[in-house]
Order: C-alpha cells, then structure tokens, then sequence
C-alpha cells in the first residue's frame, strides 16, 4: 500500500443523497488544512472507510480513526455523521474497500450498529469485507459483554466498545496494511 | 400548569443573588423523566428543569424512536414526538411552575416538529440555532435547516401557553464543544440571537461554554456582554455559561474541580445560569443522583463566591471583543436579514469552524492550544482574522496529537486530582 499520507480524500462525491435535505458525504480532516493532492486517484479496493451510524452526530472520532488509518498508509473516505444505512451501502458498493469502521459514542450504537452490518452483510460484493465497529455502543452501565456477542454474530469482524484506547485496533490496521502492500 | 416565564425565573434568581443551575438530563421513560425532574426540582440549589432529547428524535428519524419505545429499548434522551402531549404533559403534571420552568434541549437541525410537539406539551423553552445545531449536528444542508428553524421560530414565537414568554437560548457559543477559539463562539451567539430576534422571539439567552483558559474565559463573556448591551438593546436576555464541552476528566476529582472552575467563572462574570457536567460525564450518561450531586456542588461553589463589584470595564480591548466584533460586523454586512447572513456567512468560509467535518463549512481555519492554554488561531481561512494569526503554533496533524489536544483539560484536571489525592494521604499518614 503506497503510503497516503494526509492527503485522504474527502468523499465529496460520493454521490448518494438520501433525504433531500442531507448532505451526500463529509469532507476529510486532511482538507482541513492541506489541499487535495493534485491527480490522486480513489481507487477501487484501496480505500478504507470511516464512517458513524444513522443517528450519531459525534466527529471527533471520526477524524481521530481517519488520522490513525491514514497513519498506517491507507487511504480514507471518511463518510461523517449520521450516515443512514443506505448511504453507508451505496458508498462502500462502490468504492470496494479494504476495511470498513463504523464508530458510534451516542449511546445509539449498538441498535444502529445492527442495521449497519445487516444492510451491509446483504449484498454479495460485502458479504467478506472486513467490518468493526467501536466506540461507546450502548447506553446503560451494565454488563456490555452480551451485546459484544450480538454484534460479532451479527456479522462484524471485530467489535471495540468503550476500549481505553485505539491501541489494539492500530495493531489490527498495521498488519492489515502489511498484507496488502 | 408548566405555564412557566424561564427567562422571568431566572430574573428573580439573579435578583436574589442566586446562580440558577440546570443540569442535561434525558431519560427515555416517561416515568424516569418525572422522577429526574422531580429531583431536580428538590436540589438544594436554584434550579430549572431540562428535557433532554433523544438522538433518534433530534435527526427526525420518528420510525427508529417509535420502534425503541415499543420495544423498552434505551434511548439516550426523551423522545418527546413520540410520546405526545398528553403524556408529556401528565409527565410534566405538578413539577412544572413558574419558580420551576423545563426547557427542551433537541440538537435538531429540523426542529419544527419538536417545537410544535413541546408547544402542544405546554412548554416554551428551548435552545439552539440554524448554525450552531447544524454544523456540528450532521450532514444537513444549511439552507435546509435555516427554513426549518425559521418555521419552529414562528412557531414557537406565536405559542404562549398561560401568558408565558417564548424563550430561545443560543447554541453558538458551544458548537463542536471543543479546540475553538472564544471569538468565534462569542460571535456565533450573538448572531444567533439577533436572529432570534428577527424572528419576534423577545426572550433568549446567549450560550458560552467554558473553554481551556480562565482569563480567555473572562474575557470572552465580558465580550459577550458587550456586544449583546450593543446590538440587543430591546431584547431580554441572560448569559448562560456551560461547564467544559469537551474530552472531560476521568476522576471524580478533576471533573469536580472542572465544574467548580465553570461555577466561579460564571459568578465572576455575572452570568445569570450555569449548566453542569457530572462525574460520568467521560463515561456514560449520568444517573439522576449525578446530576443532583453536580447541581447541589455548583449551588454550593458560587454560593461562597463573592458577587462581582461591577460591570468589568474596558472589555473593548481584549482580543476576543475585537476579533468576535470583526466577525459579526463582517457577517451582518452580508444581507439584511441575520438568519441568510450567518448561511452566507459560513458558505463563504466567513465563519469556518475548526475540525468541523460539515461539508458547507469551509475547514480552512485551524486552532491550537498555546503554552498558557488559551486558544489561538493558527489559519483564519476566509475570516476577517488576518491579524490574529499566530505562526508556528502547530505540527502535522497525527491521531496522538489530535488525542493530545483534545485531552488537554482531562489531562490537567486529572493530574491535579491525583496529586491532590496523594498530598491527601501523605498527610493522612503523617498525622
Ligand atoms: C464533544 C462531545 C459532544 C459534541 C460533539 C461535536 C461533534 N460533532 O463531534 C456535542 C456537544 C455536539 C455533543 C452532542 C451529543 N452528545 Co456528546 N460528547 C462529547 C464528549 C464531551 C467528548 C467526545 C469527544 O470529543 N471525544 C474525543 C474522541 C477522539 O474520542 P471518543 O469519541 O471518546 O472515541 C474514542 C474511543 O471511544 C475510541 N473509539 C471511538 N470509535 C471507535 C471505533 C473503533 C473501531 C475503535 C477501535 C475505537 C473507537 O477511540 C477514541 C479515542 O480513544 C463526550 C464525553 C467525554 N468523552 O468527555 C460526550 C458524549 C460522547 N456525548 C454523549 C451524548 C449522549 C450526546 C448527545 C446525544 C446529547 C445527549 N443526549 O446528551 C449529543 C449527540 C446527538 C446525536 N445525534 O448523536 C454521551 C454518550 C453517552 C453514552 N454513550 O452512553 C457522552 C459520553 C457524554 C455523557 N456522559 O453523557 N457531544
């Protein structure tokens, strides 16, 4: 995997509008302060996405987990918030990736995670993507561990709720990166 | 029965040198709801109530809320739409008055339905605005929002339930909750009360959350004042300052400590209510006990805090004024009306919030935290800020430095917490 750098691309068009109102897809951390690298190429199959679940505002995670991904050398589109189901499918469709990470802190993310991944699982091009998801996925204080199962036989690959810190999914990106290169 | 004034309760509070304080509160279940306000309501501190929404119900996604209430779901706020008038009034029956006014706090770029659905439950307090709960809310389209908010103004302006006064507090002095320099938020809330007012909402409240520096703080509100003495003469409005937004304290300590900080900044500065942080704040939504325990420490915190003499004078010449000063005459010169000003504003990169990941905004701007924790603007973008710009405040962007930044307070309070705790057994110890 040639290394990105911060040049990860906004998703801009990625065209698929669901409700008139909403924007299509969010631009990426790295334009916020660096412009896009003349004549770099999304490729299918190379892209990772980023995204967060239907009802989730919160995007400080997501510019935190596009950084940390683009750190390893892949490049991200990173969707933004309160992306529906359906726009998540329509933009990973077609981009292909490598790996997909949702992440919700709301509370909402263990609802929202499930209607993801079924959405996803659905169609034969996602039916082996690797899939996580992390972040604060439910709502109550109690014992997290069942919800974890729910999800990991939902479909997800691998499920981080409420770790302490994003070291063991780093390790998980790094040697995914490695693989492909 | 809730045909309570807010902004008149919160009148008399001050009067009577009392800071009011309100906590963030949203339980899913009617009956849980009542008991949060119920408990409220009895703190030993001035308070008013808070209904907080749920996240189905703030994107609009009435479907997803409908099926979490059926199926006993939790929700991470009350979905007010789908419970109706009638339970909400019957939820709201005997705890509402006019000492206990309830406002609805709904993040909700498309408030309209909210704001009819809690005028029909007999309320007439709520916060927000088209900017500051649209950019960091989700990916809708400012213009979308801007009409949906102008409807529930109207809405909301027209809706008098027992003589009561509409009132609207702005969001803009909060936006992404953190590493964004005051000017910005001071300017943001002034803009969106001027646009409240142009809606014929007569009572607002203007927001500032507390940010990484104390006397940045002071300055910033004495701005804030300022310019609301200036440009909202005929308008009754309060300033309410909100405990730290951003990456909270681990330790009871420190998120003690943080809170007490916002306390005595809002004292100092004359702010008129104080809305809280728990000690779950970094972990979970907090239980109704944390939320009575953050009220009755902040009540206590500002009780012992001496009244300040004055007005603090000269507030022209801090850097907030000036900067916040250049930004709202910058945007008001864009159209008549504020509402299509602060759209315009913020599609031309006019205003451009830090880190913001909407697609209409601009994300030119860029902040960082000096050595003395104040923030600063490292890039401007667009806004007319040339001359604030400090150069080489920042390294490349990394995920560990976002992190660091973004932890700075956690950090800080944190430490001091622990430090305060071992000199605590040390001298246990020694005794
Ligand atoms: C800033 C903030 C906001 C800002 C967000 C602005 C924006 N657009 O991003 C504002 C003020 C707008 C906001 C709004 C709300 N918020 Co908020 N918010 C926070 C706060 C204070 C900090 C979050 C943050 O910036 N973290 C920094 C990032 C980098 O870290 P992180 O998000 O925690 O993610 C880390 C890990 O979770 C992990 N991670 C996350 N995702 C993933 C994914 C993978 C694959 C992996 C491996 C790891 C991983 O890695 C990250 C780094 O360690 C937290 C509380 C806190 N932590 O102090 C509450 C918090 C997340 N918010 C909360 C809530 C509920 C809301 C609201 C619903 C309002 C409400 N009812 O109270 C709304 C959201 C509306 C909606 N539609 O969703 C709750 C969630 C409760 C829960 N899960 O049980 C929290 C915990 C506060 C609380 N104690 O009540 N919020």
């Amino acid at each position: 995997m040639g290394s990105a750098g911060r040049g990860g691309r906004g998703s801009g068009d990625v065209a698929a509008v669901r409700q008139s109102g909403d924007v299509a897809a969010s631009r990426g951390p790295g334009e916020v302060h660096q412009a896009r690298k003349p004549g770099a190429v999304r490729e299918p199959g190379r892209m990772v996405v980023v995204s967060s679940l239907s009802s989730d505002a919160h995007t400080w995670n997501l510019v935190f987990l596009q950084l940390l991904i683009e750190e390893a050398g892949f490049e991200v589109v990173n969707l933004g918030p309160c992306v529906p189901a359906d726009l998540l499918v329509s933009a990973c469709r077609g981009l292909r990736p490598p790996l997909i990470v949702l992440s919700s802190v709301n509370g909402h993310g263990h609802q929202d995670g499930l209607r993801a991944i079924a959405a996803l699982r659905a169609h034969e091009e996602l039916a082996t993507t690797p899939v996580v998801i992390g972040g604060k996925l439910g709502v109550g204080a109690g014992d997290r561990t069942a919800v974890v199962k729910e999800l990991l036989a939902a479909g997800f690959d691998a499920v981080y709720d409420d770790v302490p810190d994003a070291e063991e999914f780093r390790g998980l990106v790094g040697a995914l990166a490695a693989i492909r290169s | 029965m809730s045909g309570s004034d807010f902004a008149g309760a919160v009148r008399r509070a001050h009067a009577a040198g009392r800071l009011v304080v309100q906590p963030r509160m949203g339980l899913g279940d009617p009956a849980l709801m009542r008991a949060g306000l119920v408990a409220t309501k009895a703190a030993a501190a001035r308070t008013v109530g808070t209904i907080t929404l749920d996240s189905y119900t703030r994107i609009g996604d009435l479907e997803s809320a409908e099926r979490a209430v059926r199926g006993g779901m939790d929700l991470n706020g009350y979905p007010i739409v789908t419970h109706g008038a009638r339970a909400t009034r019957r939820m709201l029956d005997g705890v509402a008055d006019a000492d206990f006014p309830v406002q609805v706090r709904h993040g909700s770029a498309r408030p309209a339905r909210i704001v009819e659905a809690m005028c029909r439950a007999g309320l007439s307090a709520t916060e927000g605005g088209p900017v500051s709960y649209c950019l960091p809310y989700g990916r809708t389209r400012l213009d979308v929002a801007l009409h949906d908010w102008t409807r529930a103004c109207r809405i909301l302006a027209s809706n008098r339930p027992d003589g009561a006064t509409p009132h609207l507090e702005t969001f803009g002095g909060c936006l992404m909750g953190q590493l964004c320099p005051p000017s910005l938020l001071v300017a943001v809330s002034v803009l969106e009360a001027l646009y409240f007012r142009s809606m014929g909402i007569t009572s607002v409240s203007v927001s500032y959350a507390q940010q990484t520096n104390e006397e940045q703080d002071r300055e910033a509100i004495a701005a804030l004042r300022g310019l609301c003495a200036e440009l909202l003469p005929d308008v009754d409005w309060h300033v309410v300052v909100y405990a730290y937004m951003g990456v909270y304290p681990r330790t009871a300590g420190g998120a003690r400590e943080l809170l007490a900080q916002a306390a005595r900044l809002a004292v100092d500065s004359g702010a008129e209510r104080l809305i809280v942080k728990t000690v779950a704040e970094a972990h979970r939504l907090p239980t109704i006990a944390e939320n009575i325990e953050a009220l009755e420490f902040a009540d206590g915190v500002a009780a012992g805090r001496p009244k300040p003499a004055g007005r603090a004078a000269g507030h022209r010449d801090s850097e907030v004024y000036q900067e916040a000063h250049a930004l709202v005459e910058a945007v008001l010169n864009l159209a008549p009306e504020p509402g299509r000003a602060l759209v315009t504003a913020v599609q031309r990169g006019l205003l451009d919030v830090p880190f913001c990941l909407h697609p209409e905004n601009a994300g030119r701007a860029r902040s960082f935290i000096d050595a003395d924790g104040r923030l600063r603007w490292a890039e401007v973008g667009a806004m007319p800020l040339r001359g604030a710009v400090v150069r080489g405040g920042i390294k490349a962007l990394t995920a560990s430095g976002l992190v660091q930044a973004l932890s700075h307070m956690q950090r800080t309070y944190d430490a001091a917490a622990l430090e305060r705790s071992r000199r605590g057994a040390a001298l246990g110890m020694s005794s």
